[in-house]
């Protein structure tokens, strides 16, 4: 497996809190790889010292071989950023904004096909703040889109959307994969973890705690005699509404 | 690959910019709609002539030489015959009226006239003293058929007339600038920024320093247009003074572009000091309003208190609209306006110096 992102020894420190504690790890071409952890745990600072949007205190980071210390220009031209809280200029529709994606990055793009590859081909003429929850998001993964990168950064991606929405986001996440881009995701939804990534970091208080593929993770814990308080049944109430409510895209 | 294009990627903020700026309905009202109603109103009631509202009290003798010449001579005097004496006095006392006149026949065939002012209007008064009087005297001179002892000719040298137009456009053309600039880009700014719409730019290749130029460029286009709009619109409907015509209205059009990059500056001080979205207005009111006062937008300089006039004369909206009424009416060239292109650019300097401290990213 080849590394594309390599991380060594990061630190940031913001005044007098430490958020992130001297991590390492490596992302491999064509995954799709997941930081986990509960709120504050550093996943956004890291993802966003890897994205040259913020600095780090000291460690080293390298992008495709770049290094964000003084390749952060090079850098911006190969990734994809999706932020976890991200505004779109006012008053434009999609096809003005992605327009306005491609001249920023100096690209030649067809609207038309990138709307359509994140399912938003009919809103082509709509505000960004008129989309629902679930649109909003794969209008912003269309906006990281436009440069075609190598990787592309999505902080949260699922947060506050409906099952089938979520749903219809992992479809378009696994197409990523394999047009062979690299995923960074950040998620606090473990089932999402499970079923989307390739391997996944934890992390808790600015530091990695374990970092493996979710199947290995589980089966660590399960070797170390893990007992669950309830048996599992083979299905959970989430099956049953997207059984009975229906997994359909076009429906979000 | 082909090497990345800054410019490009300006351009590309600029156009967005722009399509956003023209579907805001408060950056058109501003720019476009509040100066053109100031025009509007100025140029319909501003005609500049004085008018004098005269009362001809009940039992007044009309069939006379001299009711006659003042009713067909002078179409400055305003007769109204059908208010009664009571009202006469009342409306004298507010002001509404200038003056009353009654004029009765004696029993020798003379006339007898009788002016009543008042303290309200004291110089409209007096006038219509001064015209009564020498209507008057002519009327006596030809009925003694005597010779006049002195002669009165009077002549008048031609000159462009200076219109109430040619102070209000400039005035107005300048002030929409100044809001123009100092609102508009401090909303942008920090909307911008409230927004993460600026932070999304930031993962994108391009350098910081051209958002602010791409934004930049679409305030200036966007307020020029306007600029256009108001002085062609003064021009073809007022018949504002474009002395040396094309020249006069590109002229123009340079130092409203300069004037907008000085305002601009205040614009992203408020938005670097500014807290959250309620306090922009107060911090741009405190830029923009004094200059609306001080500044000639309205008025003349030299209406104001004579302490006060020299810091008037200091402000950058003065020197602004100094030069495109000096540009406009007097012909000036940018040479001639060079005291206040000067003015303009030392503010332009210290405006930025502080920018530049104060304009804050995140």
């Amino acid at each position: 497996m080849q590394s594309i992102i390599s991380v060594t020894n990061l630190h940031k420190q913001y005044n007098n809190y430490h958020a992130v504690k001297g991590i390492s790890f490596e992302v491999y071409q064509g995954e799709i790889f997941g930081l986990l952890g509960s709120n504050g745990a550093g996943k956004t600072t890291t993802l966003e010292i890897i994205e040259t949007l913020r600095t780090k205190t000291s460690g080293t980071v390298l992008v495709d071989g770049l290094d964000v210390d003084n390749a952060a220009d090079e850098i911006k031209k190969i990734i994809g950023v999706q932020l976890q809280a991200a505004g779109y200029y006012p008053n434009l529709n999609l096809s003005e904004l992605l327009h306005l994606f491609a001249g920023l990055y100096n690209h030649q793009i067809d609207t038309h096909a990138i709307l359509k590859s994140v399912n938003l081909h009919d809103r082509a003429k709509a505000k960004y703040k008129e989309l629902s929850g679930g649109q909003k998001q794969r209008f912003s993964i269309a906006t990281t889109l436009i440069n075609k990168p190598k990787i592309i950064f999505l902080d949260e991606p699922t947060t506050g959307l409906d099952p089938q929405a979520r749903r219809s986001l992992w479809d378009l996440i696994r197409d990523l994969r394999k047009q062979s881009v690299t995923v960074v995701l950040t998620t606090h939804y473990m089932d999402e973890a499970e079923s989307l990534c390739d391997r996944v970091a934890i992390m808790e208080g600015g530091n990695i705690i374990a970092l493996d593929t979710p199947q290995a993770l589980i089966d660590q814990l399960l070797a170390s005699g893990f007992d669950p308080r309830r048996e599992v049944k083979k299905a959970n109430l989430e099956d049953v509404f997207l059984k009975i409510a229906g997994h359909s895209i076009d429906a979000v | 690959m082909k090497s990345y294009s800054q410019t490009k990627a300006m351009l590309a903020i600029s156009k967005a910019s722009l399509q956003s700026i023209m579907r805001s309905p408060s950056a058109v009202v501003f720019t476009l709609a509040f100066p053109l109603v100031f025009i509007l109103v100025f140029g319909f009631i501003g005609s500049g002539n004085i008018e004098l509202v005269v009362a001809v009290m009940p039992q007044t003798q009309t069939n006379n030489l001299f009711y006659q010449t003042l009713e067909t001579d002078s179409n400055v005097i305003k007769l109204h015959k059908n208010y009664s004496t009571q009202q006469i006095k009342k409306e004298l006392e507010k002001g509404t009226l200038d003056a009353a006149l009654a004029i009765a026949e004696n029993t020798d065939g003379t006339l007898q006239i009788q002016i009543q002012t008042s303290a309200a209007s004291p110089d409209k008064g007096k006038l219509f003293g001064t015209i009564a009087g020498s209507i008057i005297d002519k009327i006596n001179v030809s009925a003694l058929q005597t010779k006049p002892a002195i002669q009165l000719s009077q002549t008048e040298v031609s000159g462009r007339p200076y219109k109430r137009i040619d102070f209000i456009l400039p005035g107005q053309l300048g002030f929409s600038i100044l809001s123009t600039g100092v609102f508009g880009v401090a909303f942008v700014f920090f909307n911008l920024r409230q927004t993460l719409v600026i932070k999304r730019f930031f993962a994108t290749p391009i350098k910081r320093i051209y958002i602010i130029l791409g934004e930049a460029l679409a305030r200036i286009v966007f307020a020029l247009m306007g600029a256009a709009f108001i002085i062609l619109i003064g021009w073809a409907a007022f018949g504002f003074t474009l002395i040396n015509g094309l020249l006069t209205f590109l002229t123009m059009l340079l130092l409203a572009a300069l004037g907008l990059i000085v305002f601009m500056g205040f614009g992203f001080i408020v938005s670097g000091v500014a807290k959250n979205e309620s306090t922009i207005p107060p911090f741009a009111n405190m830029i923009t309003l004094p200059q609306f006062l001080l500044s000639g937008t309205f008025f003349s300089i030299s209406a104001l208190p004579v302490w006060l006039q020299p810091i008037c004369k200091l402000l950058p909206l003065t020197f602004l609209n100094d030069a495109l009424r000096l540009v406009a009416f007097d012909g000036a060239s940018l040479i001639e306006v060079l005291p206040q292109i000067t003015g303009l650019t030392i503010w332009g300097l210290l405006v930025y110096m502080g920018a530049a401290r104060l304009f804050r990213w995140e």
